[in-house]
């Protein structure tokens, strides 16, 4: 090509452990045709001199998939949380700058511990029990319709993207955010599932609950997947409207 | 059941902001409309206002404590946000902080106003008429103020009435949120537009 050789810079946040402060370190590497964020780190790793020219540790990270259905790399690169994997060099701003999502602790460099996420799944029951003593036989039918929807709502890979762009997932709140709710959603429209609706309706209306969304609709906007994150927590809070109801005055209905 | 006292306050402050303040709000500006008719007409509203029956209880329980619960559990939900219009600059976004923002100012703005207001009538310093209006906005820099505060509460209640839609699950699809933002945008434009002219009447 004859012109001088691309280089690509990086500018990483990078922290030894979760109790230490962080410090932020240059990098400048070789630009390849099509390379992604993952590819740079995996350059850095291979080669790990700074742009001062010093010997310095690799960059730590996460990632499985690479195709951005695990959410193992999430992380927020030029400001905005999301996959790295997905995330091509040619579309960036430079100096492309790499930071852990800070909503969760960070372990190490850009590898966040998203555990709260699965805690919150765990309160608010996102599973569809089926166990028995006994061989309990199928459950009901989903209309056709209805499954191509729920698949939708299926596709969250608990990424934590929606939690660090969300303003009231904060270290002042215990919010949950938006995954765990739409999970609710998607559990509730499961025909086994919605038997026990009520039981994850009213972990919702408990502490760091549905109630705590304040519109930004960051998530829904930030969500790789797409997943209609706010129509979501719109119609949970339909659903909680109502049992809010039944749970004050009474109901001979329990479920549905 | 057991622990869902947090999810109960929210509700309560969205209800509240809505009925019974939005509607005060919407009432209280159209009565300052009055001041577009002259003093005579402004004073004959005020004075009806001020002289309704059990006009004491309705002050405490449609007025005074709805807004006092809004305000300070308001104050509570506005910092315990982490805003970041920033890098996440999309319209809803925006507008989150911006309903804190005005949160906040109004809870300064309508302490003074009512200090300067009610306040006055009910230690026996003055009287609620358009002699009280004329001489608070006569000054320039007051006047401003209350420009600022009443767009700053007629878009808090048409922006939380948006809200208020959403969280008790009215508005649920994409597109019905959008059309409310449009039916909400037109509040807005229409409260000010009663308010401002109500302002302007004064001077």
């Amino acid at each position: 090509m004859g012109e001088a050789a691309k280089t690509v810079i990086f500018e990483i946040e990078r922290q030894n452990s979760t109790d230490e402060s962080s410090y932020w370190e240059k990098f400048e590497l070789p630009y390849r045709a099509n390379m992604n964020v993952i590819s740079a780190l995996m350059e850095i790793r291979r080669n790990p001199v700074n742009m001062d020219g010093k010997k310095t540790t690799p960059v730590n990270w996460d990632m499985n998939c690479l195709e951005e259905v695990c959410g193992a790399c999430s992380m927020v690169i030029n400001g905005k949380a999301r996959q790295s994997c997905t995330a091509l060099v040619d579309q960036l701003e430079q100096p492309i700058r790499l930071q852990p999502m800070r909503t969760f602790p960070v372990v190490r460099d850009l590898i966040v511990d998203r555990s709260r996420m699965f805690d919150s799944l765990k309160k608010v029951k996102a599973w569809v029990p089926i166990d028995g003593t006994h061989d309990l036989g199928e459950g009901p039918r989903m209309p056709e319709r209805k499954r191509q929807w729920a698949y939708e709502l299926s596709k969250c890979m608990t990424c934590g993207v929606c939690l660090e762009a969300c303003p009231n997932v904060n270290d002042k709140s215990d919010f949950i955010g938006a995954a765990p709710l739409s999970q609710v959603r998607l559990m509730n429209a499961h025909p086994t599932g919605s038997m026990n609706r009520d039981e994850r309706l009213n972990a919702i209306m408990g502490e760091g609950g549905l109630a705590d969304c304040g519109n930004s609709q960051n998530c829904v906007e930030s969500c790789p997947k797409g997943i209609p994150l706010t129509t979501s927590i719109a119609a949970l809070n339909r659903d909680v409207s109502i049992q809010m109801f039944r749970n004050f005055f009474g109901s001979d209905h329990m479920v549905d | 059941m057991d622990n869902n006292r947090e999810f109960l306050m929210r509700r309560l402050h969205s209800l509240l902001g809505v009925i019974p303040i939005g509607l005060f709000l919407t009432q209280h500006l159209i009565v300052n409309h009055f001041a577009t008719q002259g003093v005579e007409a402004f004073n004959q509203a005020a004075h009806f206002m001020a002289n309704l029956p059990f006009v004491i209880f309705l002050e405490i329980f449609v007025i005074y404590l709805p807004l006092m619960y809004h305000a300070f559990y308001g104050l509570y939900i506005a910092f315990t946000a982490k805003n970041n219009p920033g890098h996440y600059s999309y319209m809803r976004n925006l507008l989150f902080v911006a309903q804190r923002y005005t949160g906040v100012f109004l809870v300064v703005f309508i302490a003074w106003h009512i200090f300067e207001t009610r306040f006055q009538v009910a230690i026996g310093a003055g009287e609620a008429d358009f002699n009280m209006m004329e001489n608070i906005l006569s000054n320039p820099l007051m006047f401003a103020f209350y420009v600022v505060g009443v767009l700053s509460a007629t878009f808090h209640f048409a922006n939380g009435l948006w809200s208020f839609l959403v969280t008790w699950g009215v508005t649920v699809s994409a597109k019905a949120q959008r059309y409310s933002t449009y039916f909400t945008l037109l509040v807005f434009i229409v409260l000010s537009i009663i308010g401002i002219r109500a302002l302007f009447a004064f001077i």
